[in-house]
């Protein structure tokens, strides 16, 4: 009986865990599927959440030294400004070179993602030769900002063991699923949106039908990294604690935002679950150890081959709707008359 | 780039005056590409609530015209009027405004979308959510006012060409058009379908609307047109009321006298057959059928023309025979060597063609889209032909160079360089010829080409055609494809014409005249009805 | 009518001098950028700034081999990712190409080091070669079978490869928690094995920077190869046509299925053959970071090299350079190394943005007056 609750307990500490890994890829992707609608494949999401990782945290330590008595909201808020905005110039530097200079987008994304990381390890290694100290308390005091966040859901509903690490998160996991829901809602329901989708679908088409093309590519690249750039926020703010690793591991987040885009053929609500077993499945070597030596490392492999497994079955059930948006990559020239 | 304030002016002379006869006048209107004059001072006029066709063969400058109409050209000189106002019309989006909705041949529709997405795609709506609910009624309104039949939510990959077509009409009428342009809508059409267009047409015709179509197709022209309007070669022809004509007397029109071009024609007394073409059935993606129970036989020493409007089968005729097409079910495609050795070339791909000795040259319509890698010198190009001679992993270098400079002398190719110049960049009669060079040194059999001299000045094209009656005296099966009537009727010696996938008759070039072949072209048997 | 403010026009071709000449100003003017940005993090003057990017590589003999080394396995990389591009196929996936090859080269070095030296070598290589081409035939068959995007599909291969590689790296593992291999064959105690595998070995006995020779020499001798497989062979011919019409090539008697999974299978095998030479003639040991992003930087050398071998050689260096630059400024300067990265980006976006003034003209409108004109 006994190792039964201990199982239950572990099931909900990995589904929390999932959950938590989840939402970072899951803003990282949601970000992606907005660029890739509107026809660019941007392979410079790694460096754009390096980007927004460090603007949050470097826009936090700032704040906290230039107020006195930082009003909490107003703290986070900042964080997610800096992240959002530092992030959609990324974006805005790959679109003015894969739209306007016509460069290619897989070559230039590939560059995005070298340039990225190294800005977010740069600014986010020297944080510490500067004063490890004053990074280290002021990271910390933004995450117990975010900590004053969290959302109780199982408070609410009841007081269900499980329920209480599953239902139990900071405000961005909840504003993560928000977002997909209004991208959803974005892209099927406005017009706005099916603009956008023309533009990734047919170009020429879009362009016949008085639609502009140029901007259409530029916001879609520039929001969108914006949004995989709150990926990178929610990455050092809650999941590593308010602190700076210098490591690789936001770059392979990063592959794994688009990994999960191609799993969820381009739809924001099949994103979130999908993002979530992405997580369940790095996490759940956690669940049954000692299962073999290694075995966490094929465990980690299956969101890959699981996306490969959706490619492939995309391409040979060729429905139409679970295609990517046809001219993703292509780039868009009307030819001078 | 038209300046806003132009448009804003029109609006409001067009709210002011609305009293003239016609919907759009065409004054004096030419448009030049290059040394080419596509439309050379051309005056139309299209009156409110009338059918006009626009007649003419192909290159004939109708789309040319209708282009600017619709945006895509500006002219050159000559000015057009909407509704007795003059107004310039540089793109396509001033062209919506002016009320005039231009349906492409090609359909500039997104394959994933409704058909009612594809209908408002690029309005801006009152509310920026996208009203499905209303949306669906005003389409419904206006294909119920007209007798469309469309679903407003089938996905457009999921129709079929005719109901693709709708939706691109629906959507230039949802966008308040009044004046229609349809450029060769019935081409991609089977006659029942037909019947159903020209019924919405005589229905919107009714309403008010004005209507511009273009065609080949005489019975057509009579059948639905208040008017017809000829063009041939970018000039003016004429214009008759449609009560008046006939059939023959458009046709007379439309490819006007023969004109004597002095094409040398010997000829050539040993006949052979070399192939033998029966019940050929081809298919494209959608499950059209583009050439329906073809046969004929090409014989060696003559040239065997292929006459037809653009489309009626000719690309998918020499596709077919150069292994590039799935056959259908009892088609049949004989070849006969030399030595009278006859192989059967159905399901051959183009490999197991040369594997098997088969000596066929094809000289496609589109140069670099198929016969031709743009990027690459001439001598590249020459070696897309030979590059697999000779044992071992590399490329003989040698002979293809020796072949280049002998095809650039004897055909007095001007390039600067064989090794230096991608081809792209030659002229398009340099081009030509070192295609036509290339396919001739490989000593065929049987040689096909479509569209030789097309795009071509007069010397180059003479050029062609000598070297393809030389080779018609050496005794190769030429398949000529052409377009102008007159070479057709003085170069070959026999002439199939083909009508919508069918072969509608075989002729003697020696004895038939232009208007019968004219007839041929058009004369669609409307079976199954 | 209002002439548009910038108006761009295509170029019809350019002398290739003037190309060169646009390609050097794009360079100089991002490593002024270079030098400005390290001078506003440190306060250096800018001479010292560039001395030191230079000393980076060519100071002393031993960075001056990590230099050449360097930037001979990048351009071995970026060699295999030549006919791959000159089909126009995205090959994204040399990264995992050459960590399956490095893991092959691995096994043999670990497993079979009893075999003769030359012999052992020659199947590492060959078994690299092996293990590279499957990874890039998969992507290339379902291309060419399904039309799978190979971008996507090429890059999901990289980390299921990854993955593959850590998974052998714990299950192997040299000083337990480390999840590394550890360096093989190192043991002089174990005399039979005791430096087999390594390239090297055979002739000096010991590790040495100039044993790097050989990868500068193996590396040269693929340089050339694949320049003449493109040029002068019936394949690299036929790869040429298929990249730019497939219908072309099928006119032509081609069969463009066989040719994708054919070409992604050499494409492979010299990403894995870069692998090999990674791990037996450099770290003499596997891990997931042996590649270390180099299989996406080739792409970008691939690229810019317009698929030419030789001038592959050309960007690895300067690439190679700016990584080495940034990593001697940042020990120097107290920066972290980090800052390497920012400079090699920099560099990379004005290389790759100076393209597009060699393909267009860009004009200014100089004159408004045709505004008036009704």
């Amino acid at each position: 009986m006994s190792s039964v609750i201990n199982f239950l307990g572990q099931l909900s500490t990995t589904l929390s865990f999932s959950i938590t890994f989840g939402t970072v890829i899951l803003f990282g992707a949601l970000g992606e599927i907005l660029t890739e609608k509107g026809g660019n494949l941007n392979l410079g999401v790694p460096g754009i959440m390096y980007i927004g990782a460090i603007a949050s945290l470097a826009g936090a330590l700032k704040f906290e030294g230039l107020v006195n008595n930082p009003n909490p909201i107003l703290c986070i808020l900042v964080c997610l400004l800096c992240a959002f905005v530092a992030s959609a110039l990324g974006g805005l530097l790959y679109a003015f070179l894969t739209i306007s200079l016509r460069t290619n987008q897989n070559v230039t994304g590939l560059t995005l993602t070298i340039f990225g990381t190294g800005i977010g390890n740069y600014i986010g290694g020297s944080l510490g030769s500067v004063g490890t100290v004053c990074a280290e308390n002021t990271s910390r005091a933004v995450k117990a900002y975010f900590n004053t966040l969290v959302i109780k859901l199982d408070e609410l509903t009841g007081t269900f063991k499980i329920g209480s690490l599953i239902f139990h998160h900071g405000f961005m996991v909840y504003l993560a699923i928000v977002l997909a829901i209004v991208l959803w809602f974005f892209l099927n329901k406005t017009r706005t949106g099916l603009c956008l989708r023309a533009v990734g679908e047919n170009a020429a088409t879009a362009d016949a039908a008085g639609i502009n093309v140029t901007k259409y590519k530029y916001l879609s690249t520039c929001i969108g990294a914006g949004i995989s750039g709150l990926g990178g926020c929610f990455y050092v703010m809650e999941y590593i604690d308010g602190l700076w690793e210098t490591s690789a591991t936001i770059e392979a987040l990063g592959w794994l935002a688009v990994a999960l885009v191609i799993f969820a053929t381009w739809k924001p609500i099949r994103c979130v679950w999908g993002a979530y077993l992405f997580g369940l499945l790095s996490w759940f070597y956690f669940l049954i150890p000692g299962l073999f030596k290694g075995s966490d490392k094929i465990f980690q492999m299956l969101p890959y081959l699981f996306t490969l497994l959706v490619l492939i079955m995309v391409s040979l059930r060729r429905r139409k709707e679970d295609q990517p948006p046809a001219s993703l990559g292509i780039p868009y020239f009307r030819e001078e008359r | 780039m038209e300046p806003v304030d132009n448009i804003k002016n029109n609006e409001a002379a067009n709210s002011q005056t609305t009293g003239s006869e016609y919907a759009i006048e065409l004054r004096n209107i030419t448009k030049r590409f290059g040394p080419v004059v596509a439309n050379n001072d051309i005056s139309l006029s299209l009156r409110k609530g009338e059918i006009l066709s626009l007649l003419g063969e192909n290159g004939s400058g109708k789309t040319t015209l209708m282009n600017m109409l619709g945006g895509i050209y500006f002219p050159d000189e000559g000015q057009i009027f909407v509704d007795g106002q003059p107004v310039s019309i540089t793109s396509p989006k001033d062209s919506f405004h002016y009320g005039i909705g231009m349906i492409h041949q090609h359909f500039k529709l997104v394959d994933v979308f409704t058909a009612a997405e594809n209908i408002v795609l690029g309005l801006e709506g009152e509310k920026g959510k996208l009203d499905r609910t209303s949306i669906r009624k005003a389409v419904k309104e206006i294909a119920d006012r007209y007798g469309f039949e469309i679903d407003p939510d089938q996905k457009i990959y999921d129709m079929s060409v005719s109901q693709k077509q709708t939706v691109e009409i629906v959507k230039v009428l949802y966008r308040g058009a009044d004046v229609l342009i349809l450029d060769e809508p019935t081409a991609v059409l089977t006659p029942q379908e037909t019947d159903k267009l020209f019924a919405v047409m005589r229905n919107m015709k009714a309403d008010g609307k004005a209507i511009i179509i273009i065609t080949h197709k005489l019975h057509e022209v009579l059948d639905v047109s208040d008017r017809v309007a000829v063009l041939r070669k970018g000039q003016y022809i004429g214009c008759v009321d449609t009560a008046s004509a006939t059939q023959q007397s458009l046709t007379d029109m439309m490819v006007g006298r023969s004109v004597s071009l002095n094409i040398d024609r010997p000829k050539n007394p040993d006949l052979r057959d070399r192939l033998t073409v029966k019940g050929l059935t081809v298919r494209d993606k959608e499950g059209v059928k583009k050439l329906d129970n073809v046969s004929f036989t090409a014989m060696g020493g003559e040239i065997l023309g292929i006459a037809g409007v653009a489309g009626s089968g000719q690309k998918e005729l020499l596709e077919a025979i150069a292994g590039l097409q799935k056959l259908e079910e009892g088609s049949e495609i004989h070849y006969i060597d030399p030595d009278g050795k006859d192989s059967l070339l159905n399901g051959m791909d183009p490999l197991d063609i040369i594997n098997n000795g088969v000596l066929l040259s094809f000289v496609p319509e589109d140069r670099f889209g198929m016969g031709l890698v743009g990027s690459m010198n001439i001598t590249d190009n020459i070696k897309l032909r030979t590059y697999r001679d000779g044992k071992g992993p590399f490329t003989d270098r040698e002979r293809p160079t020796k072949l280049a400079e002998k095809i650039v002398t004897e055909l007095e190719v001007v390039t600067p360089d064989i090794n230096r110049i991608p081809i792209r960049r030659l002229s398009g009669g340099n081009v030509q010829k070192v295609l036509v060079g290339r396919e001739i040194a490989s000593n065929p059999t049987v040689l096909m080409t479509a569209y030789a001299v097309r795009g071509l000045d007069i010397n180059t094209s003479y050029t062609i055609y000598n070297l393809l009656s030389e080779q018609k005296m050496k005794g190769v099966a030429v398949i000529y494809v052409g377009e102008d009537l007159d070479v057709l009727l003085e170069l070959c010696d026999r002439i199939l014409v083909l009508c919508g996938g069918q072969v509608s008759g075989i002729v003697d070039a020696a004895t038939t005249t232009k208007e019968e072949i004219g007839l041929l072209m058009t004369q669609f048997r409307r079976e199954d009805k | 009518m209002k002439a548009p403010l910038i108006r761009i026009s295509k170029r019809d071709g350019i002398s290739g001098f003037k190309s060169l000449m646009i390609r050097v100003i794009a360079v100089v003017i991002a490593l002024m950028i270079c030098v400005l940005l390290t001078f506003a993090f440190t306060g250096r003057n800018p001479i010292e700034v560039l001395s030191q990017m230079i000393d980076g590589s060519f100071m002393t003999s031993k960075r001056r081999w990590e230099f050449l080394q360097r930037t001979m396995i990048l351009t071995c990389i970026a060699v295999g990712l030549a006919p791959a591009f000159k089909m126009r196929f995205w090959n994204v996936g040399a990264e995992g190409q050459m960590l399956m090859g490095g893991l092959a080269a691995m096994i043999l070095m670990k497993f079979c080091y009893q075999l003769p030296s030359l012999l052992l070598l020659v199947l590492m290589a060959l078994l690299a070669i092996v293990f590279g081409a499957i990874w890039g035939m998969i992507p290339g068959f379902f291309k060419a079978r399904w039309n799978a995007n190979e971008t996507l599909f090429t890059l999901m291969m990289n980390y299921i490869a990854t993955k593959l590689v850590l998974y052998f790296c714990t299950i192997w593992e040299g000083t337990i928690g480390t999840v590394k291999i550890g360096t093989i064959n190192a043991d002089s105690k174990i005399p039979e094995a005791y430096h087999k595998g390594w390239i090297g070995e055979m002739f000096t006995g010991n590790f040495n920077d100039k044993d790097y020779m050989w990868v500068v020499v193996i590396v040269a001798a693929v340089v050339i190869l694949m320049w003449a497989y493109l040029r002068y062979t019936k394949q690299g011919f036929e790869i040429a046509v298929v990249g730019d019409s497939e219908n072309t090539a099928k006119y032509a008697g081609i069969r463009v299925k066989h040719v994708y999974v054919r070409t992604m299978a050499i494409s492979g095998a010299v990403c894995g053959f870069a692998g090999f030479l990674a791990v037996s003639a450099v770290s003499r040991t596997l891990t997931e970071s042996t590649a270390d992003g180099r299989g996406f930087t080739a792409i970008i050398v691939a690229w810019l090299s317009h698929t030419n071998p030789f001038l592959m050689v050309v960007f690895s260096a300067i690439y190679c350079f700016m990584e080495q630059a940034g990593k001697q400024m940042a020990s120097v300067f107290q920066l972290n190394d980090y800052f390497s990265k920012i400079l090699t980006g920099i560099v990379l976006f004005f290389i790759l943005g100076c393209e597009f003034f060699t393909n267009y003209y860009v004009r200014f409108r100089h004159s408004k007056k045709e505004v008036s004109k009704k």
